[in-house]
C-alpha cells in the first residue's frame, strides 16, 4: 500500500438523461486526471445521468454488466475511477449507485441508503434504497463511499470508519439554497461544517465531489474539495464552474491524528449495539422508524 | 426582518447570471429578450441579463401605451443607455385600441380597467414572443416572488416567460439587488407601478406596501409560520388573512392548465420529466 494518493475530483455538469454524452465526458476527464498525475479520479452523484431523472429512471438505468458501465470500469486499469449512475438490479429495482473501479475491475458498489423525499427532493418515489455501508480496499487503502444524503446521517461515516475506512468518498448533487449568509451558500456552509466535524471525529480524509449546473432552475453549487483528518480543507474547487482539481492525501496524516486524538480507538461499538438493542426492546425508542 | 430578507448580493448575482447563461445556452439559444417597462423588476433583469450574456445578446423591448407615463419610457431608455444594449420601441396603442374598438362594439359597453390592463399585458407578451422568433431569443420573465405569490400579474401576460431569473426574489430583495447591480437612481426611488393607467401605483391598488407584505410572506412561505402564529406575534389579523387568501386564490396563475386525467399517463400528473430533459 502506497502512502500517498493523488485524488482528482471531477466537478462536472452532466446532461440530464443523456448517458452517452455523460459517459464520454467521464472518459475524457479520466484521461485528463491521468495526465495531471492523479492516481484516482472521483465523479459526482448521478454523473452519468443527471439528478432529476424522474420518469427517465427506466431509460437511464444500467446494469453493472452493461457495456457503458464496463467501458468506464475498463478505464480504471491504471487509475482508480469512482463514478455514479442509476443501477438496475436483477429484480428490476433502481438504485443510485456509486462504483469504485480499480485495475480494470469493480472493487465496490455502494447503493444510496438515505433517499431524501421531502421538500424539493423526490428520490423515494422512483428509487429503491440501499441497505448497507461497507468499506473496501482501494489501491491507496481502505475507503468508504457515501452518496449525498447518506452523509446527513452520521450512521454512514460512523459505520464506514468503524469498518476501517481512512478515506470517505462523498459524491453529491447538492443544490444551492439560502443566499442570506455572508460569503457562502447556506447549503454549502452546512456541508462545510458537517464534513469538518466528521473528518475530525473519525480521523479520516473526506473527498467531497459535487456537480455543477442547473436543472430547471435548481443549481448545484460545486465547491468540491478534500478535508484532512484534522478538519482543514486541503483544497476546494470554485463554485459554479466545471473544474478538475487534484489533491494529495497521505496516510501519515491519518496516523498522526489517530495517535494525537484517538477517538476511534476509544469508540465503544459494543455499547452502541447494546443500547440500540435495549431501545428496540422497550417502548422508549425507535419512534422515528 | 431586514435580516430574514437579506441576500448576499455578490453571490446571488453570480447565481442568477449563471442561471441565465446556462439555461439559455443549453436550450440552444444565443440571445434573450424581455420587456423593459422603466420599473425596477425589468431593470434588474436587464442588468442581470447583460452581465450574463454580454450586452450584444440582450434585447430590450419597450412597449408603451398612450396612457403610460412618459417617465417610464425615459427610465427604460436610461437603462438601455447605461447598459448599451440593443432595444426596440413598440408602441402598443394601435393594436390595443383596435381590439377594444371591436370588442366594445360587440359587447355594447366599454371594457373595465382590469380588462384593458390584462389586454395590454397580453399584447406585450404577444409582441415579445413574436420578436423572440425573429431574434432567436428566449423570453425572460420579470415577475418577482411577491407578485407571483399574491397573484398580482396577468396570467399569460406579464407572468409568461421561458425563464424567470427573479421569480424567487421578494420585492424587497429586488430592490436590494437593484442597488447592487447599478440600476439608475430614478428607478430605485419611484413608487412601483404596473403603469396600466394614469397615476396607478401597485401599493395604491393592492392597498398595502410591499415591505409590509414581504415581511409576512417570507414568514408564511419560506419559514412556514402559520397565519395563526403570525397574528399571535402581533401582525394585524385581517392583513394576515388577506395575504393568506391571496396566495391560495391565485394558485391557478402559477400552474399550467389543469388536465382531466383519462389515460394511465397524463401530462402534468404522472408523466414527469424536467424541462431540461436532455439539456
Amino acid at each position: 500500500m502506497s502512502n500517498r494518493q493523488v485524488l482528482a475530483l471531477g466537478q462536472i455538469q452532466p446532461v440530464l438523461g443523456n448517458v452517452k454524452a455523460n459517459l464520454d465526458k467521464h472518459l475524457e476527464w479520466v484521461e485528463k486526471a491521468r495526465n495531471e498525475g492523479a492516481t484516482a479520479v472521483l465523479f459526482p452523484e448521478l454523473g452519468l445521468t443527471g439528478y432529476h431523472i424522474q420518469d427517465l429512471t427506466l431509460e437511464v438505468a444500467r446494469k453493472r454488466s452493461d457495456e457503458e458501465i464496463q467501458s468506464l470500469v475498463a478505464a480504471s486499469r491504471d487509475i482508480d475511477v469512482a463514478f455514479s449512475f442509476v443501477e438496475e438490479s436483477d429484480q428490476h429495482l433502481y438504485y443510485i449507485a456509486a462504483v469504485y473501479a480499480s485495475r480494470g475491475e469493480i472493487q465496490s458498489v455502494h447503493r444510496k441508503v438515505y433517499l431524501p423525499t421531502y421538500g424539493m427532493f423526490d428520490e423515494g418515489r422512483y428509487l429503491a434504497r440501499g441497505s448497507h455501508f461497507r468499506s473496501f480496499s482501494s489501491s491507496w487503502g481502505p475507503c468508504g463511499m457515501m452518496i449525498c444524503e447518506d452523509a446527513w446521517h452520521f450512521t454512514a461515516p460512523y459505520l464506514l470508519s468503524m469498518g476501517g475506512a481512512k478515506l470517505l468518498i462523498l459524491m453529491s448533487s447538492s443544490p444551492t439554497r439560502s443566499l442570506n449568509q455572508p460569503d457562502t451558500f447556506g447549503s454549502q456552509a452546512f456541508w462545510h461544517r458537517l464534513l469538518e466535524v466528521y473528518a475530525q471525529l473519525f480521523g479520516v480524509y473526506i473527498a467531497f465531489v459535487n456537480r455543477i449546473g442547473f436543472e430547471d432552475g435548481v443549481n448545484f453549487f460545486g465547491g468540491s474539495g478534500v478535508v484532512a483528518p484534522d478538519g482543514t480543507w486541503l483544497k476546494e474547487a470554485p463554485i459554479l464552474d466545471e473544474t478538475l482539481i487534484t489533491v494529495t492525501i497521505d496516510d501519515e496524516a491519518v496516523r498522526r491524528i489517530r495517535y494525537t486524538v484517538p477517538l476511534l480507538r476509544d469508540e465503544r461499538p459494543d455499547l452502541l449495539v447494546q443500547e440500540l438493542k435495549r431501545l428496540e426492546r422497550t417502548s422508549e425508542g425507535f419512534e422515528f422508524r | 426582518m431586514e435580516e430574514k430578507l437579506y441576500l448576499q448580493p455578490g453571490l446571488t448575482v453570480r447565481l442568477l447570471t449563471a442561471f441565465i447563461r446556462d439555461e439559455v445556452e443549453k436550450a440552444g439559444f444565443k440571445n434573450v429578450i424581455f420587456g423593459l417597462s422603466g420599473g425596477i423588476d425589468s431593470a434588474l433583469v436587464a442588468y442581470l441579463a447583460a452581465a450574463a450574456m454580454g450586452k450584444d445578446k440582450v434585447h430590450a423591448v419597450l412597449m408603451p401605451y398612450k396612457s403610460s407615463s412618459p417617465a417610464s419610457l425615459k427610465d427604460a431608455l436610461a437603462v438601455v443607455d447605461d447598459l448599451q444594449i440593443p432595444h426596440t420601441v413598440v408602441n402598443i396603442t394601435d393594436p390595443v385600441d383596435a381590439y377594444f374598438a371591436n370588442i366594445d362594439g360587440i359587447l355594447g359597453q366599454p371594457a373595465s380597467p382590469l380588462r384593458r390592463g390584462n389586454r395590454m399585458a397580453r399584447e406585450r407578451m404577444c409582441t415579445l414572443y413574436d420578436l423572440s422568433v425573429e431574434l432567436g431569443a428566449l423570453v425572460l420573465g420579470t415577475s418577482n416572488k411577491t407578485e407571483l405569490l399574491l397573484g398580482y400579474g396577468t396570467q399569460f401576460g406579464d407572468m409568461a416567460s421561458a425563464l424567470n431569473p427573479i421569480g424567487d426574489l421578494y420585492k424587497h430583495q429586488v430592490r436590494q439587488l437593484s442597488r447592487f447591480t447599478g440600476v439608475p437612481a430614478s428607478i430605485l426611488s419611484k413608487a412601483p407601478s404596473a403603469d396600466l393607467w394614469e397615476s396607478q401605483t401597485d401599493e395604491g391598488e393592492l392597498g398595502f406596501g410591499y415591505d409590509e407584505a414581504d415581511e409576512v410572506l417570507i414568514q408564511m412561505v419560506d419559514l412556514r409560520v402559520s397565519p395563526h402564529t403570525l397574528v399571535e406575534k402581533g401582525y394585524d389579523e385581517s392583513f394576515v388573512r388577506m395575504i393568506a387568501e391571496r396566495i391560495q386564490r391565485n394558485q391557478y396563475k402559477r400552474r399550467l392548465p389543469v388536465i382531466a386525467k383519462v389515460s394511465s399517463r397524463t401530462v402534468g400528473i404522472d408523466f414527469r420529466y424536467m424541462r431540461d430533459w436532455g439539456l
